[in-house]
């Protein structure tokens, strides 16, 4: 073979490498930048952060767990823990850092970190290197977030079309989109402990993203029997704390509970799904006044529990305000008599047309039942205080609302005013729109400042409503037969509060305007009427603010009576009575259990 | 006389090549009479740990499978799961993939000239070719936020668009690397050195080779034309020039010669990649990684790895979780059986020089 001399040679031309410059960085003098993405050790905003373990839950290392941070408060909507990251297991895939739905957690540019002490490389980011924040390298914000931001829109009628009829508004979740609106949520369950009554939120979604309605609605039913009133018209606090909701529109927990539960037509269907476990009668009996949301509740799982219960119901229908407040557009009458009918074959017993210190006296109730729980919510109106209000055509929201949802017919003419900014002063104004009538709803402050639900407000804006706030009612004017003829109202100014509260309502002096209507909606609010309630111990019992004071159990100053709902629960909406129903039950089992055993 | 036999063990650390096996040699003198290959020194269970992780979870974990070349693992796990779902990718994403898969290749190759010449003795080119990977490496920094693993290709697309004037910097690095070519040659192709250690040694006959289940480079440079991105294109593969070079001495040296061509190639194909690449979307987005659910099916699909074809089996039983993710990567074949018939008469000093020519590498053997 030939001699390659070229072959033998070239390799020696390396040698010209030797006098060009080097290419590595002379380190520890000089450090090499890195690049913006890159993915170092991770930082985390402690205060944007809200503890809700998505991070943990994505990463496939095992390398988050959550823990609590010495000395560092949180809010509600917070589960107070915050992630720790393990560096001895983690990849820094940052997949923890693109799922994070408040964006709190991201990766910085440091990288180096030298310790002897193992345990070390525990690290809290954000408590261990506060100095992160100045370093952040690999964020969220600049792909695509990992989490779906969007919900799956609801179908609903157009306000032209409602206005036609008591027809539900809301059509309601098909299959698919309830399986892909489910499919949204990580499972955090933030919502369940801001929950009143603290649903299983996480899990029956979780049902509903897998395909089993039917396990979505057993565990429903495991501490709410009104959940598909719930799925129709509840507040959701849920939803304002979504994880979600941070970054993106929270996940429609109302409406996923609505689909759930509206799967079962009828209340044989709802035993056999539900099924739940009746324990045998244990000879104790318990009364109730009033069957409301509390008192349904308080009742139903009295009787799972073996006790003999009783309500008391001054109405012909059960469901207290759910029933002759909500307008059927919102929650249909067939839905509510379902529910009912179903805690009825669990053993609950009503006295329907009963009004307590009429029928029957409290104390001849407690001739027969050992504990007493009083849920009769706030039915009486207050006055709005103004000349011409007790004559025809000025009518108080709850009376209207309940006679509309007896059948009963009210003449409220074709141009009405309501006065009131808060849930009731709306359903008052769309069910006065399904009437025929023009609507305005006059209230004393801002729009932002109204009570009601942003979505009640909007849906009776596409309805036609006009809402006028800042007016401040004056007189009725009445016409020569005594009927209402005009309103006259002055607009207001907002003054603003010098000690930080919210701003308060100023006549405007002289800007004074008279509208002709054909009638005036009262809707400032309610209250109890206690009159059923002997002397003796209304004076032991504590009454604040019209409301009855209980402990924690539900519990009144008197030990065998308790109250729920609207008269013991300031936030007065059907969750919190629910959930107060269902404290009551434990409370009275634990009273009358305890008197047993003495 | 017939010399005694005795054996060797060469392993398990790093035997001449990264990570580790090993191969239990019986030699008479130098000459190897029987090879046996020993792996499971590695074993992770990544494709077992896949069945409990969510398809997202899934990737960080692929890109581990193989350390110098992560992105052919991430490409075929995310076209898998395409395949069975259905999902489109963003053209955009295609053509960035490719520049990932191609850029993976040079540095892959770099590390291969420098583990094919350190296991000569020949260290001076690890120190550069290892140095100029790094400025690839940098490209990947840059672009992932990683330098090593990437967990950058993943399904409906890619993780992150190019940063601002990304591309420009690729043609930099580009025109640096091919101006270093030359240089590579001096020291390492036209060295007559390697020429005389790498001819006629670690033969992989023609006729074998395919029966042998052998890909990649080793069956080009047995002179078989063979490579999926020209005979079943995935991403935009079928959108772009290039050659497949082979080569037919069957030996170390035409195994090095189809990647120094290859090496040419993948430069062009990166830069074309460039020059056609549509602006749009990078990403069409999976539902919530929690709760992703891949309806059921299954997919075979492949890519060219720089070591060959790599090939992942993918099946769904339409839960949140793989059913099962099956590797078939090249490293296993050449490795593992390829390696026990070609060591037979070969030198014991050859052992680790063929076994990079094979581009053997345990952890992809092991998964
Ligand atoms: C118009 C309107 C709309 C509302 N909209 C919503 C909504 O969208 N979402 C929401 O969560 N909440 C809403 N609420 C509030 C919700 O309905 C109440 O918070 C909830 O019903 C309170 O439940 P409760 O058990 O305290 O009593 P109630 O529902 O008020 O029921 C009390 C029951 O006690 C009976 N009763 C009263 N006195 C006696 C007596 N002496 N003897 C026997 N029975 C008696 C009544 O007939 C009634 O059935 C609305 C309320 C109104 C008025
Ligand atoms: S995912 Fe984000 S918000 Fe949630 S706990 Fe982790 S860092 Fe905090
Ligand atoms: S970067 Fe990846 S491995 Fe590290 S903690 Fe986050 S998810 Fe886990």
């Amino acid at each position: 073979m030939a001699f390659d001399i070229k072959g033998v040679l070239a390799p020696f031309s390396a040698l010209k490498q030797g006098t060009k410059p080097p290419h590595t960085v002379r380190y520890p003098k000089e450090k090499k930048e890195t690049a913006a993405r890159y993915r170092g050790l991770h930082f985390n905003d402690l205060e944007e952060c809200i503890g809700c373990g998505t991070c943990a839950t994505i990463c496939q290392n095992a390398a988050i767990d959550m823990i609590h941070v010495d000395g560092f408060e949180t809010n509600s909507g917070d589960s107070g823990l915050r992630p720790r990251v393990d560096n001895g297991r983690c990849c820094w895939c940052a997949l923890c850092v693109d799922v994070c739905p408040t964006g709190s957690l991201n990766l910085t540019k440091d990288y180096v970190y030298v310790s002897e002490d193992p345990d070390s490389f525990l690290w809290m980011p954000g408590v261990d290197n506060p100095e992160g924040k100045e370093n952040l390298s690999f964020q969220s914000a600049e792909g695509k977030p990992l989490l779906e931001y969007e919900r799956i829109p609801m179908h609903e009628l157009e306000g032209t079309e409602r206005v036609k009829s008591f027809a539900e508004v809301l059509l309601g979740y098909n299959e698919e989109e309830a399986r892909k609106e489910a499919a949204r949520c990580v499972g955090c369950s933030i919502c369940t402990d801001i929950c009143p009554v603290h649903m299983h939120i996480p899990e029956y979604i979780n049902a509903i993203a897998n395909g089993d309605d039917e396990a979505a609605v057993k565990i429903i039913y495991d501490n709410n029997p009104l959940g598909e009133t719930c799925g129709k018209v509840c507040t959701r606090r849920c939803e304002t704390v979504c994880a979600i909701g941070h970054r993106g529109e929270p996940i429609a927990i109302r409406w996923l509970k609505g689909y759930a539960t509206s799967t079962v037509n009828n209340a044989d269907l709802i035993e056999k799904i539900v099924n739940p476990e009746i324990l045998p009668p244990n000879g104790h009996s318990v009364g109730i006044i009033g069957a409301g949301p509390s008192g349904l509740t308080a009742a139903y799982y009295l009787s799972l529990r073996g006790f003999n219960v009783t309500i008391y119901e001054s109405k012909s229908h059960a469901g207290g305000m759910i029933m002759y407040g909500i307008p059927k557009y919102r929650l249909p009458l067939d839905s509510i008599d379902k529910q009912v009918e179903y805690m009825e074959k669990m053993g609950v017993k009503i006295k329907y047309n009963t009004k307590v210190g009429k029928d029957i006296t409290l104390e001849e109730m407690k001739q027969h039942h050992e504990a007493i729980l009083i849920g009769i919510g706030f039915e009486v109106p207050y006055e709005l205080g103004l000349v011409g209000e007790n004559e025809e055509g000025s009518i108080q929201a709850v009376n209207f609302l309940r006679n509309i949802n007896s059948d009963r017919h009210v003449e409220i003419g074709d141009k009405v005013v309501v006065i009131g900014g808060g849930n009731v002063a709306i359903d008052a104004a769309r069910v006065s729109r399904r009437l025929g009538a023009d609507v305005t709803i006059l209230y004393r402050r801002r729009v932002e400042d109204m009570p009601a639900d942003w979505e009640e407000i909007e849906g009776a804006e596409d309805e036609g409503v006009h809402i006028h706030p800042q007016a401040i009612p004056l007189e009725i004017i009445l016409d020569e037969n005594k009927k209402v003829k005009a309103l006259k109202y002055a607009n207001a100014e907002m003054i603003p509060d010098p000690e930080g509260g919210r701003p308060r309502p100023k006549i405007i002096e002289g800007d004074e305007h008279i509208i002709e209507v054909t009638s005036v909606i009262g809707a400032i609010g309610q209250s109890a009427d206690y009159n059923f309630i002997p002397e003796d111990i209304k004076n032991q019992i504590e009454i604040k603010r019209g409301r009855i004071i209980v402990n924690e159990d539900q519990q009144t100053n008197v030990p065998w009576l308790f109250a729920s709902g609207d008269i013991a629960n300031r936030r007065a909406d059907a969750i919190s009575a629910i959930a107060d129903g269902y404290r009551a039950v434990k409370g009275i089992e634990k009273f009358i259990l305890k008197s047993e055993n003495k | 006389m017939r010399e005694k036999e005795t054996t060797i063990y060469l392993g398990p650390q790093h035997p001449g090549i990264t990570g580790n096996m090993m191969v239990k040699l019986k030699v008479a003198g130098d000459t190897i009479v029987k090879a046996e290959t020993h792996v499971g020194y590695l074993h992770r269970a990544f494709e077992k740990l896949m069945e409990q992780r969510t398809w997202t979870q899934s990737f960080p974990i692929v890109c581990r499978i193989c350390v110098p070349e992560p992105d052919p693992n991430e490409e075929n796990l995310a076209r898998a799961i395409e395949e069975i779902e259905g999902r489109e990718v963003p053209e955009r994403a295609k053509y960035i993939r490719v520049m990932v898969l191609e850029l993976a290749r040079l540095a892959t190759y770099g590390l291969w000239m420098g583990g094919q010449s350190g296991s000569m003795g020949l260290y001076t080119m690890p120190q550069w070719t290892i140095g100029d990977r790094d400025y690839i490496l940098d490209l990947f920094e840059e672009l992932t936020g990683g330098r090593v693993y990437h967990m950058y290709i993943w399904a409906g697309g890619v993780r992150r668009d190019l940063p601002e004037g990304f591309t420009d910097r690729v043609l930099k690095t580009l025109d640096y690397l091919e101006n270093r070519l030359p240089d590579y040659d001096n020291l390492l192709f036209n060295n007559a050195l390697f020429q005389k250690r790498a001819q006629g040694v670690g033969i992989i006959p023609k006729d074998k080779a395919i029966e042998w289940g052998v890909v990649g480079p080793p069956l080009r440079g047995s002179g078989i034309k063979h490579d999926v991105r020209i005979d079943e294109p995935y991403e935009v593969y079928d959108k772009l020039n290039f050659i497949v070079p082979t080569s037919d001495g069957c030996d170390v040296w035409s195994r090095a010669l189809v990647r120094r061509q290859e090496y040419e190639q993948s430069i062009s194909i990166i830069r074309q990649v460039i020059e056609k690449m549509p602006k749009g979307d990078y990403y069409n987005k999976i539902p919530n990684p929690l709760t992703w659910q891949v309806p059921p099916g299954e997919a075979y699909v492949k890519t060219e790895s720089a070591r060959g074809e790599f090939g992942y089996y993918v099946v769904s039983d339409g839960s949140i979780k793989p059913r099962r993710v099956h590797v078939r990567g090249p490293a296993y074949v050449h490795g593992v059986s390829l390696l026990e018939k070609i060591l037979v008469g070969a030198n014991i000093a050859d052992v680790s020089f063929i076994m990079n020519s094979l581009g053997t590498c345990p952890p992809e053997i092991e998964r």
